[in-house]
């Protein structure tokens, strides 16, 4: 029963949970019209105590195209959070006026101690460098999608995967799933942490890492690439060695499964060149898509108006 | 050897690491005591090599959740009429209220008034503690 409930940490819902979420979404997006009134006179609040215009946009699209009416703030100096207004008393104020509140707050824990002082399902939409599980939402269902299924995958994680919250949590909800495989590329700097490889370790999930792309990128279902930054390498040496190895280009798709899907969270820099978005196996942009109609789902399912 | 008399009625922790028996002290207040009390010192164990051992000839309130987190390997003794009438085997507490404060700078609990630290056991053998909010991990050594 997901009505009623909160999202903070992507491993909150069960994988049937997950499951019942994406069903709804694809019903969603086969017949988007049927749904859009189906959140007729609820109301969303959107609390964002720092920008992010996408997932603020992303939420609020959401939440509109389900037939509800949003309200919220996207910077906090504009609300009574510049007075001084603890979360705690914030929450339990706006609980009065919105059925469902997606927070952004630049401080880790802060949805957690929001949703503690509430019933109004609260939904995580980013804390700090800690969690955010509808970017994980967004992820399963493009894979879902466009490859028809979430186990017996190949999935390839490249750049900076030890900084990068999304690739923390996309491979924890993967392993959930029977017979994924990851394969881990980064610099050996920015490798995943030590509690995540403890995780991997534990959980028997099959895993490797290596350093360069080139190596494994025909073995890859799914690429989900993120940005190396120049200031998180130790030495000038070694990011001269392998930058190139991070970029993906047309000659390394060449390379790849016919299949394979690439992904990417967004916003990209120069990770992905601009001409490999021309090429059917990138998704980056339509992984987007996805992640509204994701969040229709899971808006319609905590507020329990999905029957 | 240092010969301390057995007491009548009271409490006797035992077993607590060498070093860790004047923290407990301290933390029971024992130094303001007006009754009869001995803090034994690195005395010889079988167990440990070397332990502390705190006497009490009183009987008094202790929270067994910070004992437990200064040292999970202590024993408790309760004693009357010079018996041990129980025993009580102390372990890492699985849930943490207001002791452990979040030192994570980028933590909630760094901005927001008036709230409560809770830390949940993560590993009892390592001692490992999680904030309840951001995740960071603290060792009950560091307690």
């Amino acid at each position: 029963m997901l009505k009623g409930r909160h999202l903070i940490d992507p491993m909150d819902f069960s994988v049937e949970e997950l499951t019942q979420i994406f069903d709804f979404a694809d019903k969603i997006i086969s017949n988007p019209q049927k749904y859009s009134d189906l959140c007729k006179g609820k109301i969303l609040a959107t609390l964002f105590y720092e920008p992010s215009t996408r997932t603020r946009f992303s939420f609020e699209a959401a939440m509109l195209r389900l037939g509800g009416q949003v309200i919220g703030f996207s910077e906090p100096n504009s609300s009574s959070v510049a007075k001084g207004e603890s979360i705690a008393d914030t929450i339990r104020t706006i609980a009065c006026y919105a059925d469902i509140t997606v927070i952004r707050h630049p401080k880790e824990g802060a949805p957690k101690l929001a949703s503690m002082y509430t019933d109004m399902p609260v939904i995580n939409a980013g804390d700090g460098g800690h969690q955010h599980p509808t970017q994980t939402l967004t992820d399963l269902l493009t894979i879902r999608s466009k490859l028809g299924k979430l186990k017996g995958l190949t999935i390839g994680l490249c750049g900076d995967l030890k900084f990068g919250r999304t690739v923390h949590s996309l491979i924890k909800a993967m392993s959930r799933y029977e017979n994924n495989q990851f394969v881990l590329i980064s610099p050996k700097e920015l490798q995943i942490p030590d509690y995540l490889r403890k995780y991997l370790v534990e959980n028997k999930i099959d895993f490797k890492e290596v350093e360069r792309l080139e190596e494994v990128i025909d073995k890859l279902d799914i690429l989900y690439m993120t940005r190396v930054q120049r200031e998180r390498f130790f030495n000038e040496e070694d990011y001269i060695r392998l930058k190139d190895s991070y970029i993906l280009d047309i000659e390394k798709m060449k390379q790849a499964k016919e299949k394979m899907i690439v992904l990417h969270p967004l916003p990209r820099v120069n990770e992905i060149s601009i001409e490999v978005d021309k090429d059917p196996r990138a998704y980056y942009f339509e992984q987007a898509k996805f992640g509204m109609y994701v969040r229709m789902a899971l808006i319609a399912k905590l507020l329990g108006v999905d029957e | 050897m240092v010969t301390v008399n057995a007491i009548k009625k009271g409490i006797v922790i035992d077993h607590i690491k060498a070093g860790y028996g004047i923290k407990i002290f301290k933390y029971l207040g024992l130094e303001n005591a007006d009754f009869t009390v001995a803090l034994i010192m690195n005395a010889p164990s079988n167990k440990l090599g070397k332990k502390d051992i705190i006497k009490i000839e009183n009987a008094i309130d202790m929270d067994y959740i910070v004992l437990g987190l200064i040292d999970p390997n202590l024993t408790i003794n309760i004693i009357e009429e010079e018996v041990i009438k129980e025993k009580i085997k102390l372990k890492l507490p699985e849930r943490v209220e207001d002791i452990i404060k979040c030192k994570n700078p980028r933590c909630v609990t760094s901005i927001e008034r008036d709230i409560i630290h809770v830390f949940y056991l993560v590993d009892e053998y390592s001692g490992e503690y999680k904030c309840q909010f951001c995740d960071e991990i603290y060792f009950h050594s560091e307690v």
